[in-house]
C-alpha cells in the first residue's frame, strides 16, 4: 500500500493524487464558469441597453467603458472571453479532466493514473493557461475582440485591426497554446491509464460507459489539440515574426498597406475547425457517458444496447474528425467539399440518434427514482434532442446560406454543447459528490435548482432560434442600426431577463455545493445502490483507492434488476454466482 | 415526475412559436428563395415531428415508469432488431433530407455561369461595403492600393492613368435591375466580412486574398438591407449597406446619372 504524502502542499496543492487533481480541475472550472456567466450577463445587458450608463462599468473598464457607457469593442472582448473561457476552461476541464481524473482510475480498479506526476503537471499547466488568459483583460487595449474562433486577418495583424488585437490577442494565443500542451499531457495519461491499468476481469466490454467516453474524448483531445497548437504557433509567428501563413498579399488595414504575401485565412479556418469540431464532442461525450450511467442506475435497469452505445461513441469520435467543413460552408471553400462535409455531418446525426433512442429504451420498463442527479440526466436527454435537431438545419449547406452566423447558430450550440454539457456536469456533481466529499448534497435545493435552470435555459436559448430565422446576425454589439433588427429587440429583452433569472438560480447550486461539503448528511459507501467500482470503496476513498486490495471484476457495469438476484443490483465486483443466469 | 408535464409544456410552447411564425423570414424575392423556403419547411416538419415524438416519449416514460413502490424494473440489455431499425431509419431520413437540399446548393454554387450576367464588384473593408460597375466600356479599370482614398470616394484605389477605369461607377449601395442575372465579384481589403441579404436567402464571406463570385437574380423591386455577417471588428454591428432592386429603366437612368461627374 502506498502512503499518502504528508504536509498541506504535497497533499492539496502539488498533489499527484488523481482524486485531488480531479477536484482541483473541478474548482478551476467552477471559477471559470462563474467568470463566463458574469461576462454573458454584462453582454446581455449591453445588447438591450447599449447606451445606458452604469457607474461600475466605468470603474471596471476606465477606457473601454469611459463614463460607464460600454463601447462595442468592449462588448466583443467580453464575447471573445466568454466563449473562450467556457469552451476551454469549463467544458473541456470539468467533464473530462475533472470527473474523469477522479473516477476513471477508480472505475477501472486502478490505484492512480498511469503518470501521476504528468497529471499534476497537466493541471498546473492548465492553471497557468487560465492566468495568462485572464491577464488579457488587464493589458493595454484589453482583451481580444476576434471571437473564440480568432479568424485572421482580424487576429493576425495586430493593433491595426482593433483595440484588443495587440497584446491582448497575443496573450490569448499564448494561453491557448499552453492549454493545448496541458490537454495533450492529460490525453496521453487518460489513454495509457485506460489501456494499461484495468484490473483483473475489467475487459473493454465491461467498462462503464463513462470510461468509454473519457477514453474516446482523450483520443479526440490528443489529435485535436495537437493541430490547434500548431495553428496557434503559426498565428503567433504571423503576428510577431512577419510570416504570412494566414495573411494574404494586398492587405490594407486602417489605411496602412501591409507586407504580407501568400497566406490564406481559410487555412486557419481549416486548422481551427479540425480541432474545433471534435472539441464539441470533447465537451459533450463525457456528459453522454454520465447520462447513460445515471439513467441505468436510477431506472434500476441495464443500459439499453450497451454495445450499440459503445459503437455509437466510437463512430461519433471517428466522424467527429470528418465534419469540420460544415463550419465553413459560406467561407469561400470549394462548394464540392461542402457537399461531402454535409453528408458526413448528417451521418454523425445517426449515432447521436441511436444514443437518444437507447436512453429512452433504458428508461422503458424501468423503476425510476427521481434524485436531483437523475433529473439532470433526464434534462440532458431533453436538451440533447432539442439541440441536436437544430443541427439538421445547419448541417445542410443550402440552409446554411441563410443561417450561417445568425443567432440560430448561437441557440443551437448553446443548447447542445453549452447547456447539455453543463447538465452533464450538474448530473455528475450530484451523483458523485457523496463519493468525493463524503457527504450528501441537499436534494430540495437541488430540485429547485434543477427545475428553474431547466426552464431558464429553454427561455434563453429557444428564442435565439426565432430571431435567427428572422436573420439576426450574431456578434453584434447592439441592434439599433438595422430596421429589421429593431423589431427583434423585445425578444432580446426577454432572453436577457431569462438569463438574469437563470444566472441567479445558479447561486442556489453554489450554496448547496459548499454548504453540503461542510454540513451535508454523511454519505454511505453506496448511496445510490449503484454497481461500479467507486461504490465499493469508502466515501471519500483512501489515497490509493482500494486500500491495498486488488479488485476483481466479475460482471458488466449495469446489472440491475437481474431476475433471481437477492438485491436489484449486482456490483461489478460481486462474486460470479451472484448472477443467476 | 413533475418533469414530464414541464417537458411537454415546453415542447408545445417551442412548437407554437415555430408554427405561429411571429419572428420569421422576410418574403423571398426570387426562385432560389422559394426553393430555399420549401427546403426549410421540409426540414422543419421532419425535425418538428421528431422533436414532438421524442420529447413526448421522454415525458411518457418518466411518468409511466416512475418508482411507485409496486412494480419491478424489467431485465433487458436491449434489442438488436430495434437498434438496426432505428439506425437505418435515421440514416435514411437524415441523409435523404440533405440530398434533397443539395440541388439548391448546386443551383447557387455550381450552376453554369451566365455569360450575360451583369458584373458588379463588391469590396468590403472595416466597416463599409463599396460596389463598382464597369461603366459603358464593360471593363473594370486597374486598381492600386496606393491610390485608395476612402474620404475622396476611391475605396477601390482606381488608377487615373487607366482609361478603362474612368467610366467605372463606384457606389456605397448595391443597385441592381429587377429580373436580371447578376454576378457579384467579391473582395475584401482587410479582414473577413460577409455579404448577406435575407430576402435573397444568400450569404457569402468576402475573404481578403480571394476573389469569390456569387450569382443571383432579384425579381422584386424594393430596398433590402445588407448586414455584415462575419465578425470584422468593433464596427461590425453597424456595417450596413442596402441592395436596391430597380426597374430596368430606373437602373439605366441611375447609371447615366452616375456617369456625369
Amino acid at each position: 500500500m502506498t502512503h499518502a504524502p504528508k504536509g498541506f502542499i504535497r497533499k492539496y496543492i502539488f498533489s499527484v493524487d488523481h482524486k485531488v487533481i480531479g477536484i482541483q480541475y473541478y474548482f478551476l472550472a467552477l471559477f471559470s464558469v462563474l467568470v463566463g456567466i458574469s461576462l454573458s450577463l454584462v453582454m446581455r445587458f449591453h445588447v438591450v441597453h447599449p447606451d445606458m450608463k452604469v457607474g461600475w462599468f466605468g470603474s471596471l473598464w476606465p477606457t473601454a467603458a469611459q463614463g460607464g457607457i460600454m463601447t462595442p469593442e468592449l462588448y466583443l472582448s467580453l464575447m471573445t472571453m466568454h466563449g473562450t473561457i467556457m469552451v476551454f476552461f469549463v467544458l473541456t476541464t470539468a467533464p473530462q479532466t475533472g470527473f474523469g481524473n477522479y473516477f476513471l482510475p477508480i472505475q477501472i480498479g486502478a490505484n492512480d493514473m498511469a503518470f501521476p506526476v504528468l497529471n499534476m503537471l497537466s493541471f498546473w499547466t492548465t492553471f497557468l493557461a487560465l492566468v495568462v488568459m485572464i491577464s488579457a483583460f488587464f493589458v493595454q487595449g484589453g482583451a481580444p475582440l476576434s471571437g473564440w474562433t480568432a479568424y485572421p486577418p482580424l487576429s493576425g495583424v495586430g493593433l491595426l485591426s482593433g483595440p484588443g488585437e495587440g497584446l491582448g490577442q497575443t496573450l490569448w494565443i499564448v494561453s491557448i497554446a499552453i492549454f493545448c500542451g496541458a490537454s495533450l499531457m492529460g490525453a496521453i495519461n487518460f489513454i495509457a491509464t485506460l489501456i494499461d491499468l484495468r484490473c483483473q476481469g475489467m475487459s473493454m466490454m465491461r467498462l462503464p460507459l463513462t470510461c468509454w467516453t473519457w477514453f474516446v474524448t482523450a483520443i479526440l483531445g490528443l489529435l485535436g489539440f495537437a493541430v490547434l497548437l500548431a495553428a496557434g504557433v503559426l498565428l503567433i509567428l504571423d503576428r510577431t515574426a512577419g510570416t504570412s501563413f494566414f495573411e494574404p498579399a494586398g492587405l490594407m488595414v486602417s489605411d496602412q498597406i501591409l507586407n504580407h504575401k501568400g497566406g490564406s485565412p481559410l487555412l486557419w479556418e481549416h486548422l481551427f475547425w479540425f480541432f474545433g469540431h471534435p472539441e464539441v464532442y470533447i465537451a459533450i461525450l463525457p456528459g453522454m457517458g454520465v447520462t447513460s450511467t445515471l439513467l441505468a442506475t436510477f431506472a434500476r435497469k441495464a443500459v439499453f444496447g450497451y454495445r450499440a452505445m459503445v459503437y455509437a461513441i466510437l463512430t461519433i469520435g471517428f466522424l467527429g474528425f470528418l465534419v469540420w467543413g460544415h463550419h465553413m460552408f459560406v467561407s469561400g471553400m470549394s462548394p464540392y467539399s461542402a457537399m461531402a462535409f454535409s453528408v458526413l455531418t448528417m451521418a454523425i446525426g445517426v449515432p447521436s440518434a441511436i444514443k437518444t433512442f437507447n436512453w429512452i429504451g433504458t428508461l422503458w420498463g424501468g423503476k425510476i427514482r427521481f434524485t436531483t442527479a437523475m433529473l439532470f440526466a433526464l434534462g440532458f436527454v431533453s436538451l440533447f434532442i432539442t439541440g441536436g435537431l437544430s443541427g439538421i438545419f445547419l448541417g445542410q449547406p443550402a440552409l446554411d446560406l441563410y443561417f450561417h452566423a445568425t443567432y440560430f447558430v448561437v441557440g443551437h450550440f448553446h443548447m447542445i454543447m453549452g447547456v447539455a454539457a453543463i447538465f452533464g456536469i450538474f448530473a455528475a456533481t450530484f451523483y458523485w459528490f457523496p463519493k468525493m466529499f463524503g457527504r450528501m448534497m441537499n436534494e430540495t435545493l437541488g430540485k429547485i435548482h434543477f427545475y428553474s435552470t431547466f426552464v431558464g435555459v429553454y427561455a434563453i436559448f429557444i428564442p435565439m432560434h426565432y430571431v435567427g430565422i428572422a436573420g439576426n446576425p450574431r456578434r453584434y454589439a447592439d441592434f439599433t442600426n438595422f430596421d429589421f433588427l429593431g423589431k427583434l429587440i423585445p425578444v432580446h429583452i426577454f432572453m436577457t431577463h431569462a438569463a438574469y433569472f437563470t444566472a441567479a438560480v445558479q447561486l442556489i447550486f453554489v450554496f448547496n455545493l459548499f454548504w453540503s461539503m461542510k454540513s451535508g448528511k454523511k454519505a454511505p459507501i453506496n448511496p445510490w445502490e449503484a454497481t461500479t467500482l467507486e461504490w465499493t470503496v469508502p466515501s471519500p476513498p483512501p489515497f490509493d483507492n482500494f486500500a491495498g486490495r486488488q479488485p476483481v471484476v466479475n460482471h458488466g457495469p449495469y446489472e440491475y434488476s437481474v431476475p433471481g438476484a437477492p438485491r436489484d443490483y449486482i456490483m461489478q465486483t460481486d462474486p460470479v454466482e451472484a448472477h443467476a443466469e | 415526475m413533475l418533469l414530464a408535464p414541464i417537458v411537454w409544456v415546453l415542447t408545445v410552447v417551442v412548437i407554437y412559436f415555430f408554427a405561429a411564425k411571429v419572428w420569421w423570414f422576410p418574403p423571398p424575392i426570387n426562385q432560389h428563395g422559394l426553393a430555399y423556403d420549401a427546403q426549410f419547411m421540409r426540414t422543419l416538419v421532419i425535425t418538428g415531428v421528431i422533436f414532438f415524438l421524442a420529447q413526448f416519449a421522454l415525458g411518457w416514460v418518466i411518468l409511466r415508469y416512475r418508482d411507485d413502490g409496486r412494480h419491478r424494473a424489467s431485465y433487458s440489455h436491449g434489442n438488436n432488431k430495434l437498434e438496426a431499425l432505428w439506425t437505418t431509419a435515421t440514416a435514411v431520413l437524415f441523409i435523404g433530407i440533405v440530398l434533397i437540399g443539395t440541388k439548391i446548393w448546386v443551383a447557387v454554387q455550381l450552376g453554369e455561369p451566365d455569360p450575360h450576367a451583369i458584373p458588379i464588384e463588391i469590396l468590403a473593408r472595416q466597416f463599409a461595403f463599396a460596389f463598382r460597375y464597369p461603366g459603358p466600356d464593360g471593363k473594370f479599370g486597374a486598381t492600386d492600393l496606393k491610390q485608395v482614398n476612402d474620404a475622396a470616394g476611391n475605396p477601390f484605389g482606381l488608377v487615373d492613368s487607366d482609361p478603362a477605369g474612368r467610366d467605372d461607377i463606384v457606389s456605397a449601395s448595391l443597385k441592381v435591375p429587377v429580373g436580371k442575372p447578376i454576378k457579384l465579384i467579391m473582395h475584401s481589403r482587410d479582414v473577413i466580412h460577409s455579404f448577406f441579404v435575407r430576402e435573397l436567402r444568400l450569404k457569402q464571406d468576402l475573404v481578403p486574398g480571394m476573389e469569390i463570385p456569387l450569382y443571383f437574380q432579384a425579381d422584386k423591386i424594393g430596398t433590402y438591407e445588407i448586414p455584415c455577417s462575419e465578425l470584422c471588428g468593433l464596427g461590425h454591428f453597424q456595417m450596413r449597406s442596402t441592395m436596391q432592386v430597380m426597374s430596368e429603366a430606373d437602373f439605366e437612368k441611375w447609371k447615366q446619372e452616375q456617369a456625369q461627374p
